[in-house]
């Protein structure tokens, strides 16, 4: 296999397990037409270079019991010298209730999303724990009121089949 | 009370899909595998420009040949996939479905007694449409070692003085069968030394598996004597909008759109719309999707193999044609029973001609649970059998 083989072996892999990541490896190679051996090596391969990052479920906790609240925080900080945004970016994601940062165009810097209890506790994150650092300049927070689509996936409802059974 | 019926209508066979389609529809908890149209929605920004045109109030008729606009996209799609060109303004004309362009280009272009060639199985309106154009349907009955695909010497056998057309119907409908470039040159030094016209049905040519679709339209000498038919509904999933097309010489373009100005006026304007977007924007959902077809191809043929069920390799549309003749059974009676034991509904082949005979067609406009939901009951209801 060429460099490009391999190129693109891994696009189609990625493409495929991107929005089913517990597909049966045998039924993928099959599926791509591909060897069963050579996708699992591809993936071993991406998993150690750190393009495959996890294997995680979509869950919809709305249909739950469990109370969730997630929101969205815009942080407008000072970058450092020397390090610009990374070192308070990294800061702020040490948090494990912080669930994901992105560094951001626009009006502020840093977009964290977080996910809490309650709105107690993500308030109380934001105050005493994000806006308390350093280099923070300003927290505006937006809390998720409803989840219609996620990574994809529509959550408010099931796509129905609605072609006629038999036609030519 | 005279009999309101004409003969001719009268005397048309229905739909061998229909009779099917009535058990099936007493069945509503069955799993399909039956259907002839794409699985995916149309694209949303397709969609949306269908809304913004009527947003906008693009709500009256376009020219009879269809929106301008459409038309040059269609020349530059065909041109830059199909390597063929056409002239905007008077060799094309937009169809309602490819079905419309069928029709009009066998009534424009026969005389009573005139013969065509309709290679078969394929899909069921060649046969009547040639009948109400006045013309004589001549079946050619393709052969699965063949891979259903239509040879020179097939073509030759079914030549008479009277034969005016040849229907090309690839990628095929039910078969799955495509035509390559050798084989397609083959059938274009017939057509051309016997003065033979080509209706070269295509709505399936952006589902191809294996190379691109090459149409005989560019071959050298073929653009003169072929109506090329396409349209939106299998490649952009786009069947309820029913939209397709027809290019081909002026002299046979112009009375086709004769035809289609009586009795249709123009296609719908919104689906026109939508369509300029889908041409303009919609390459990489045509893609994807057709990646997605291919998946289900591979994985459906791999099954086929592991049961033992014996079945050509399809390179086009979204169909496999899997062989049911060592259960010594005809293909309605094996759909029958496969529907009545398991609940499964897939299509004998005989809804498309005789030569169907001995086969089934399976869609795999399906999601891959659906298929294997239903190949696990198709594999019990096989080992039942044997």
């Amino acid at each position: 296999m060429n460099e490009n083989d391999v190129r693109q072996m891994r696009m189609s892999i990625l493409k495929a397990i991107e929005h089913d990541g517990r597909v049966d490896l045998n039924e993928l190679a099959i599926r791509l037409g591909l060897d069963a051996t050579d996708v699992a090596n591809a993936m071993a391969d991406m998993e150690k270079e750190g393009i495959i990052c996890g294997y995680q479920t979509l869950i919809d906790w709305e249909k739950t019991d469990d109370e969730r609240v997630t929101a969205l925080i815009e942080v407008r900080v000072t970058p450092q010298r020397g390090q610009g945004f990374d070192s308070i970016a990294e800061r702020i994601y040490k948090y494990p209730e912080v669930d994901s940062v992105y560094l951001i165009s626009g009006g502020f810097d840093l977009m964290v999303i977080m996910e809490g209890r309650s709105l107690k506790e993500v308030s109380s994150f934001v105050t005493n724990k994000l806006s308390a650092l350093e280099s923070v300049l300003s927290c505006a927070t937006h809390f998720i009121m409803r989840k219609y689509k996620l990574n994809g996936t529509v959550l408010a409802k099931k796509h129905e089949d609605e072609r006629m059974l038999v036609t030519p | 009370m005279r009999d309101p019926i004409a003969k001719r209508v009268a005397d048309m066979k229905p739909s061998g899909i229909r009779k099917f389609f009535d058990i099936v529809s007493e069945m509503p908890d069955a799993i399909s595998l039956g259907v002839g149209e794409p699985d995916f929605d149309t694209p949303w920004h397709i969609r949306d420009e269908g809304i913004y045109s009527l947003e906008r109030g693009k709500t009256f008729y376009t020219s009879n040949s269809g929106l301008m606009e459409l038309r040059k996209e269609i020349c530059r799609y065909l041109s830059r996939n199909y390597n063929v060109s056409y002239e905007a303004s008077s060799e094309v004309v937009i169809t309602v479905g490819g079905s419309e362009a069928i029709d009009i280009a066998l009534r424009a272009m026969l005389e009573p007694g005139e013969e065509v060639i309709i290679p078969e199985p394929s899909y069921v309106s060649y046969v009547p449409c040639t009948i109400m154009a006045g013309g004589v349907p001549v079946v050619v009955s393709l052969k699965e070692e063949n891979e259903f695909r239509l040879t020179a010497e097939e073509l030759m056998a079914a030549i008479t003085p009277r034969t005016k057309v040849l229907v090309l119907p690839f990628p095929n409908n039910p078969t799955g069968a495509i035509m390559e470039r050798e084989d397609l040159e083959a059938i274009a030094k017939i057509c051309i030394e016997k003065d033979i016209f080509v209706v070269s049905d295509e709505i399936y040519a952006a589902l191809t598996y294996k190379g691109d679709h090459v149409t005989i339209a560019s071959l050298p000498g073929m653009k003169e004597r072929t109506i090329l038919i396409n349209g939106f509904s299998k490649a952009y999933a786009m069947t309820g909008w029913r939209l397709g097309y027809a290019c081909g010489p002026a002299d046979i373009i112009s009375p086709m759109t004769k035809l289609h100005q009586y009795c249709i006026m123009c296609a719908p304007t919104t689906s026109q719309y939508a369509a300029v977007e889908a041409l303009r924007h919609g390459d990489n959902d045509v893609a994807d999707m057709r990646e997605a077809y291919n998946e289900r191809r591979r994985f459906l043929l791999h099954e086929f193999k592991r049961l033992g069920l014996k079945c050509f390799e399809p390179y086009g549309a979204f169909y496999v044609f899997p062989s049911i003749k060592e259960f010594g059974m005809t293909s309605e009676d094996f759909c029958t029973s496969l529907l009545k034991a398991k609940k499964v509904a897939v299509v004998p082949g005989t809804a498309f001609g005789e030569s169907g005979e001995g086969f089934v067609r399976i869609s795999y406009a399906y999601s891959i649970e659906s298929l294997k939901e239903a190949l696990g009951r198709i594999e019990e209801y096989i080992a039942s059998l044997r």
